[in-house]
């Protein structure tokens, strides 16, 4: 393989070995990682407050009346908003290298698969709703309130995805050289997803341990 | 008129007239709505806190008033509750931080050597944003609806069944609504400092205030989640019937008040952090010498906000808890004031080592120290259970913080005050006056908080409307009284000296204190841009340094200079090796109308008007997306491949 510009003999002189890396972060990159380091602590906060109540609650949990959740449907929202990261990356890695169409359809793909994920919580909740609800008990409280806060991410992850897309359809958005948002809507997305497997974790799998 | 240092040597006329172009702002009231300034967004924040400090103060004053003697009718209970709530809340969320963080706007762009912010448009939403939650919080004092539950608003009297009315719904909501506020400048701080900062300023040449202002943003940042998840549940207790804090609903009162502290005690040290850091800042101008010990009281503030995450428990050793945690939680509430005490013989050594030059600001340095470590005294000894357990909800509780945070906080902010408003202002100010206006605080704060320690040994309870005669705390209260109004005093002589100041103050040198950091190398008050130069750091101490000097003027280069467009420097996060110039923002309007937009959501969410909140809602999301709207390029410019 030739070296591109001199890619490789750039970073391996001695200026670049002698320098700190990463070297030249973005203003917004370090923005949308504080916030999102925000916002993974409100949601450690919430999944924290759901096992203190389960643990000051008692011996059965979920309380009587309510049965332990069924797994199936959680597991395939999750075989779907994980792997929904991927177009993502492949996204990101085109805009990189200037190529348009790779954002677009990687963002569109996404786009499909967050809000699948979405309409299955619907029908999750129209199910759950049969057998209680937010005001029943504090388990209830805890599961919409965590689910449904973790949804309205998925909600703003995929309006800014969809914006995303608009601006990149409109053409003079983005490109090899201007890609930040991109950048910033796919930290936002990636995190969007691995707070689900904590969620997954704790509202699902955990009552059975 | 101002003056302005560096005119000759590298940079030009031309160089001059292009960044006034290209950085003032016109005197009209567009401007005044759409700028992105970071000095007149600092300057807001410490006017509006001001204010807010203003009514919070005047709360007190009613109260001490109401408790001068025993059985007095001034204040109804009802009125009293909602009095001494607004003032706990208010003194917390609406003046300390926002004060601190007025101080963080204006002066950390300038300690860097840096042009602005590196969000200026989020800087002024993030003001907008502060102003409204206030004003919505006081609001509802009038309408007879403050809250009315202590500034911890415990549960389970925060619940609706016992505490009907809006008064706690304002509460939940108006904590949620600063806390936006609170965290968009935290994460700005966290950014400007590591971006920002002038080529050569390296991790251990920045000044001790800007560690300190970091340090709070990131406790910021990790510990306001636990407070808005708290007020997010409460209101949804509150107003939609969930359980979390409802015992009969499987829900726990002892969640609140986890949630609450772990928020809480890093909240302490967001508060003070600050003022320490501003103590750092006083000191080396009025002892002519670097702070002793810089990177140990660096490693003291990181050590400090780390650990501040790990003692929350302190604040309920008498709720019934195991007492293996009240094991643990003590012993870390001991280890945190090792790093205090090294900040605080640092500062000793300072002035020990240094010649002392006995101005205003050094003396209210002075009593900060001496109130400080009569606070951290008594904050020992409740890390200690035991005794913990038999004065807390007493006054004695009541002396201990109003000593931690008049002496951590309103002692180092009434020092800045005086320190920097000849930077902030372009006046100095006048000292006989400043010098009478320190004495009557620092007496009126002994004679108000020191009798509390008494009564509250004694046995009175903190947060009663009144009290029967012959129990011993009369004679306590009174005094504590007259005290409150020698504060009263104090602090209009400095509101009176800073008005005074402005008017008719003789205008000051660039550098009336030769302070040592980057903010004394420019104008009093500085020009919207700053800095014509941007600097190159060669010390830890800049501007007590030849050739940071030089770099500005004779040493002045094209790459500093910047003054083709609004552009200031981005450096790399530890070594601050230049990268690029970076375009800056130009003034807009969206910062006003996406915190007005958020005002009216939460007005709704309070009202239950909730068709009103999904339209401000769907506002505050197309402001956002206009907001953030890629600008339209060319295609070989963006670099697209076709």
């Amino acid at each position: 393989m030739t070296d591109r510009g001199g890619a490789v003999a750039a970073a391996t002189g001695a200026e670049a070995l002698s320098t700190e890396l990463p070297v030249g972060r973005p203003t917004s990159w370090w923005g949308m990682v504080m916030f999102v380091a925000t916002e993974a602590t409100l949601f450690a906060c919430l999944l924290g407050s759901y096992f203190y109540l389960r643990f000051q609650y008692g011996p059965q949990w979920p309380p009587p009346g309510i049965e332990d959740p069924k797994l199936l449907k959680p597991l395939v929202m999750t075989a779907i908003l994980l792997p929904s990261s991927l177009p993502v990356m492949w996204a990101e890695h085109g805009i990189r290298h200037g190529q348009r169409w790779r954002l677009n359809l990687g963002m569109a793909a996404t786009f499909v698969m967050g809000t699948s994920f979405l309409v299955l919580q619907g029908t999750e909740y129209d199910e759950k709703l049969h057998m209680f609800t937010l005001t029943s008990n504090a388990y209830g409280s805890l599961f919409f309130v965590i689910t449904g806060f973790h949804g309205l991410h998925v909600l703003v992850g995929l309006s800014m995805i969809g914006w995303l897309l608009v601006a990149s359809l409109r053409g003079g958005s983005f490109g090899a050289h201007r890609h930040d948002r991109v950048r910033n809507v796919a930290i936002y997305w990636h995190f969007v997803d691995t707070v689900w497997v904590a969620i997954l974790f704790t509202i699902y799998l955990s009552p059975r341990l | 008129m101002s003056t302005t240092t560096s005119t000759a040597g590298g940079i030009d006329r031309d160089d001059l007239a292009r960044l006034a172009e290209h950085w003032d702002e016109p005197r009209s009231l567009r401007a005044w709505f759409t700028t992105v300034d970071h000095k007149k967004i600092g300057r807001r924040y410490l006017v509006t806190a001001g204010f807010f400090f203003a009514l919070a103060g005047l709360s007190a004053l009613v109260m001490r008033t109401q408790l001068a003697r025993p059985e007095a009718g001034v204040l109804s209970p009802d009125e009293y509750n909602q009095l001494f709530t607004m003032h706990g809340t208010a003194m917390i969320f609406l003046f300390a931080t926002p004060m601190l963080f007025g101080f963080g706007n204006f002066l950390v762009p300038l300690m860097i050597g840096s042009r602005d912010m590196a969000f200026p448009r989020l800087n002024a939403f993030g003001y907008w944003v502060f102003l409204f939650a206030g004003l919505f919080m006081w609001a509802s004092l009038p309408f007879g609806a403050a809250p009315n539950n202590g500034w911890f608003a415990y549960a389970p009297l925060n619940q609706e069944q016992h505490n009907p009315g809006l008064h706690m719904d304002v509460y939940a909501l108006g904590l949620l609504f600063l806390g936006i506020s609170t965290t968009s400048g935290a994460i700005n701080f966290i950014v400007t400092a590591l971006k920002l900062r002038a080529p050569g300023m390296s991790l251990n040449r920045v000044p001790l205030f800007v560690w300190a202002i970091v340090a709070t943003a990131f406790m910021v940042v990790f510990a306001l989640p636990a407070l808005n998840a708290d007020n997010a549940m409460l209101f949804l207790d509150r107003r939609f019937g969930t359980h979390f804090f409802d015992p009969g609903g499987g829900g726990n009162v002892l969640l609140w008040q986890h949630l609450f502290w772990i928020f809480g005690h890093p909240d302490v040290y967001i508060i003070v952090m600050p003022g320490l850091g501003i103590v750092s800042a006083v000191l080396p101008a009025f002892t002519r010498r670097g702070v002793v010990g810089y990177p140990l009281i660096v490693l003291a503030i990181v050590a400090i906000s780390i650990v501040s995450f790990g003692v929350w428990v302190h604040h309920m050793f008498a709720t019934g808890l195991p007492q293996l945690s009240y094991s643990f939680f003590s012993a870390a509430s001991t280890i945190i004031t090792i790093p205090s005490g090294i900040q605080i013989f640092a500062w000793l050594a300072t002035m020990l080592l240094g010649r002392l030059v006995l101005r205003t600001p050094l003396l209210f340095v002075i009593g900060f120290i001496v109130t400080f470590v009569l606070g951290g005294f008594t904050g020992a000894m409740f890390a200690l259970t035991p005794f913990d357990q038999q004065v807390t909800d007493s006054y004695f509780v009541v002396a201990h913080f109003h000593y931690v945070l008049l002496g951590g906080a309103l002692f180092p902010i009434l020092a800045g005050i005086y320190y920097w408003l000849p930077k902030i202002t372009g006046r100095m100010y006048h000292e006989g006056l400043a010098r009478w206006a320190f004495w009557l605080f620092f007496i009126g704060m002994h004679v108000t908080f020191f009798p509390m320690h008494l009564i509250g040994l004694f046995g009175m309870p903190r947060r009663v409307y009144t009290y029967r005669g012959g129990l011993g705390w009369d004679v306590g209260n009174l005094i504590s009284t007259i005290g409150a109004y020698l504060l009263a005093v104090s602090l209009l002589l400095t509101l009176i000296g800073v008005v005074h100041a402005v008017r008719r103050g003789r205008p000051a040198p660039a550098d009336p204190w030769e302070g040592d950091t980057l903010e004394w190398s420019a104008a009093s008050p500085p020009e919207p841009y700053n800095f014509p130069v941007i600097p190159r750091v060669h010390s830890l101490h800049p501007t007590w340094d030849e050739r940071t000097a030089e770099s500005t003027t004779t040493g002045a280069t094209e790459d500093r200079i910047l003054s083709e467009g609004r552009r200031t420097l981005f450096t790399s996060e530890l070594d601050a090796r230049s990268e690029r110039a970076a375009e800056m923002p130009e003034p807009s309007f969206k910062p006003l109308v996406l915190a007005g937009a958020l005002l009216v959501f939460f007005i709704s969410m309070l009202l239950a008007w909730y068709p009103i909140a999904i339209a401000a809602v769907v506002t505050v999301a197309a402001t956002l997306a206009a907001w953030l709207w890629p600008v339209r390029r060319p295609d070989e410019e963006l670099g697209v491949a076709s």
